[in-house]
């Protein structure tokens, strides 16, 4: 009989909820493996091409719910390596929310003034930096001179993007070919290895069991390199500790197919999904309009027709943040590059008329392609989304060898969520059908249900027993050391783009978690540096703050 | 683009080929084109290459095609039979309809609701991508072969080594005011 492998902390995921842990607990000593379900790409294999097969196929998946759809990352770095590198801050209100649950979603000892230390370490971490004007590509540019024009604000949004090495190549989805995105990659997932953690890609966690000594044995099985519908060896590693960091499609699957060994989850695994309230306007721009109204021109004499440039979202209207306003009402409205394919098939005609999303119509839309401007709302939605039963494997039945799948997610969106959206597509067609500067239209929801690339709140910490599968250490309850720290565990839409909450939630819970792992017998301290090549200036933030 | 396919059931080509061009229309490529309706200027889905993305088994929807040819002309049926249209004998029921009824029906078969409709979205996502993006074929590759979807909407082509790359990008002055509440971060307060 062989052996069973064991180490101190298995961490399930490498994203933002995975490789903040992994680093400081195995900075703190403790032995750390990391299991990836996705394969492990960097730099110069981060290509700019759409072919199946590519990295943009490979680094993130699309599942497709009932009535939502999640886009997420699927390779060591998770997220961080497939996101747009957004990174505010959530707005003070937020963290006040109640939902619908009648009372604060909020853990009493998380409030924004609580998070801001984490936030800063976070920031330098990776780093995020300001954006200044000057650097802002053509489509947010546009987008703010719209709502200057519409009697709006709009503000450069905080990011993690070296702005100096980035060639506005807009690829930023299939992976950084210049390294100028800060992704995981380059900050805490080397300094994890470097303090001996083992990072194993294509190795998806099926689901757990418990060991007499209270542990954890994490069951897995290897995926296939190139195509990912075929499961290879299976095999398992046991752990005193285990974080689930597998991304808010993918935690609450794993621990719902683990309810049959471990014993019952919290009622609230599984439910309460939120989609961060998002939803997608195009506006197809009149060039002439954007010359004449906006008087903008590039050195190239043309007005705009750049949707192709730049980095993702840059600029970002914050005029609906604010506090004052009724729950449900309030979001961000954010300019957004989505490349071809994904991007375009949702996209209606901005004339009434069938059909929208195909036809004669859409054709001529897209030969405007470079005129458009696709607007992202973050608004309030109601957490109404819940995982029915596992599939047989992974969090999705795989319809392609990569990227494309059927998940379990049912998403029925409320009256809530409709006021939010219906407000959002308002304000949007307001500021930018302004004096004939564009045509406008959301993104048909009838396709593939809503659409979220911020998956969140699926297993969320919180205090009321019912309504939170986590306590405010991040803690499974009724289930002593498995911790969720992946956007899973936050209550509920941010109104904002989530990457530095869902991080900075991760680097507080660290603490807890150190604790934990030394109550179960594990040699870690929590020492609290920041990855190498960042400044030791936030090493003091105090331990359970 | 089209090398593959064209050694297959004529039937079961024209069919997926009329549904391709149901959602990006182009060009009649002969006179006697039955299965382009011909209802926009330039190439569309099919000349992109629609069928050689739908065949490719990494798609994950090759090994449904004759079931869904199958499909989708027993749909063509009921649908002429229920709108009183007249079909022609000598092509498949799908590729008969003229093109406002092909796409209606695909909007019935896309429409929420609908039993089938994962598999018909489906289709439609992947005559999409072949034009806007050409997943069948590398990026450069298909610049380098002309592939009308990607210069239709006018996507700029990679640099000679594969990348794209966009020296000038900002109109590099402030172009709104900042929310009053920004905070010394950056962020929303």
């Amino acid at each position: 009989m062989s052996s069973i492998e064991s180490t101190d902390v298995v961490v399930i995921g490498s994203g933002f909820g995975g490789a903040i842990p992994a680093y400081h607990l195995a900075a703190g000593g403790a032995r750390v493996v990391v299991l990836e379900r996705g394969p492990h790409l960097s730099g110069e294999e981060f290509e700019h091409d759409f072919k199946l097969g590519s990295s943009y196929t490979r680094v993130f998946d699309f599942v497709v719910g009932d009535g939502m759809s999640v886009l997420g990352g699927n390779c060591v770095g998770g997220g961080s390596v497939v996101y747009f590198a957004t990174m505010p801050r959530a707005p003070g209100f937020v963290f006040e929310r109640h939902g619908s649950i009648g009372r604060r979603m909020w853990p009493a000892s998380i409030t924004r003034d609580v998070l801001d230390p984490w936030y800063d370490r976070v920031s330098e971490a990776l780093p995020v930096s300001m954006q200044t004007w000057d650097k802002v590509p053509y489509a947010g540019g546009l987008f703010a001179a719209a709502c200057a024009h519409a009697g709006h604000t709009a503000n450069p949004s905080p990011a993690a993007v070296d702005v100096e090495r980035c060639t506005n190549c807009n690829w930023m989805m299939a992976g950084c070919r210049f390294d100028a995105k800060r992704s995981l990659l380059l900050n805490y997932l080397p300094a994890a290895v470097a303090h001996g953690a083992e990072v194993r890609p294509l190795h998806e966690v099926q689901h757990l069991t418990r060991n007499d000594d209270g542990g954890y044995r994490v069951h897995f099985r290897v995926v296939d390199d190139s195509d990912y519908r075929i499961l290879h060896d299976a095999g398992t590693i046991d752990a005193k500790v285990v974080i689930v960091a597998a991304g808010a499609g993918a935690t609450p699957v794993i621990l719902q197919r683990s309810a049959d060994t471990l014993g019952a989850m919290p009622h609230a695994t599984g439910r309460y999904f939120s989609g961060n309230g998002e939803r997608l306007n195009t506006a197809v721009f009149d060039e002439d309009r954007v010359r004449e109204v906006l008087g903008l021109t590039r050195g190239d004499g043309q007005a705009y027709a750049a949707n192709q440039i730049g980095r993702g979202p840059t600029v970002a209207s914050w005029d609906r943040l604010d506090g004052t306003l009724p729950e449900f009402e309030r979001f961000s409205l954010e300019q957004l590059y989505f490349p071809p394919g994904l991007g375009t098939i949702l996209a209606q005609t901005p004339d009434d008329g069938d059909p929208r999303w195909f036809g004669v119509e859409k054709k001529e839309m897209l030969r405007r392609w470079q005129s458009w401007l696709t607007i992202f709302t973050m608004s309030e939605d109601d957490n109404e989304g819940v995982f029915g039963p596992p599939p047989e494997t992974g969090n999705a039945h795989r319809f392609s060898q990569q990227m494309l799948g059927h998940g379990p997610l049912r998403y029925r969106p409320t009256a809530n969520t409709w006021r939010g959206w219906n407000l959002a597509d308002a304000a949007v067609k307001d500021i930018l059908e302004r004096d004939g500067l564009a045509k406008v239209a959301p993104w048909t929801n009838d396709l593939v249900g809503a659409y979220t690339v911020h998956p969140l709140a699926s297993c969320r910490i919180g205090d009321d027993p019912e309504t939170s599968a986590l306590d405010d250490r991040h803690e499974l309850r009724g289930h002593p050391g498995i911790f969720v720290t992946d956007g899973s565990a936050v209550p509920g839409a941010l109104t904002v783009n989530p990457a530095l909450t869902i991080a900075a939630l991760a680097e507080r819970a660290v603490a807890g978690i150190v604790r934990t792992a030394q109550e179960r017998g594990v040699a870690v301290t929590y020492i609290g540096d920041l990855p190498e090549g960042t400044s030791s200036s936030l090493r003091a933030v105090a331990v359970g703050a | 683009m089209e090398t593959e396919a064209q050694n297959q059931d004529p039937a079961r080509v024209a069919t997926l080929e009329a549904f391709a061009d149901t959602i990006v229309p182009g060009e009649k490529r002969s006179p006697d084109d039955r299965a382009v309706a011909g209802v926009a200027a330039g190439g569309g889905a099919v000349a992109s290459g629609a069928l050689q993305l739908l065949e490719e088994p990494a798609g994950g929807i090759s090994e449904a095609l004759d079931a869904l040819v199958l499909g989708l002309n027993d749909h063509a049926t009921e649908y002429a039979e229920a709108h009183g249209v007249a079909l022609d004998d000598g092509v498949p029921a799908f590729v008969s309809l003229p093109y406002e009824h092909r796409a209606a029906l695909v909007q019935q078969l896309t429409t929420p609701g609908h039993p089938e409709k994962q598999v018909w979205v489906g289709l439609a996502l992947f005559s999409n991508m072949a034009f806007d993006s050409a997943s069948h074929l590398g990026t450069a590759e298909a610049f380098a072969a002309g592939h009308p979807g990607l210069l239709t909407i006018g996507f700029q082509p990679p640099g000679e080594d594969g990348l794209n790359r966009f020296p000038d990008y900002s109109y590099g002055r402030p172009l709104a005011d900042l929310h009053p509440d920004t905070t010394a971060t950056g962020s929303p307060a």
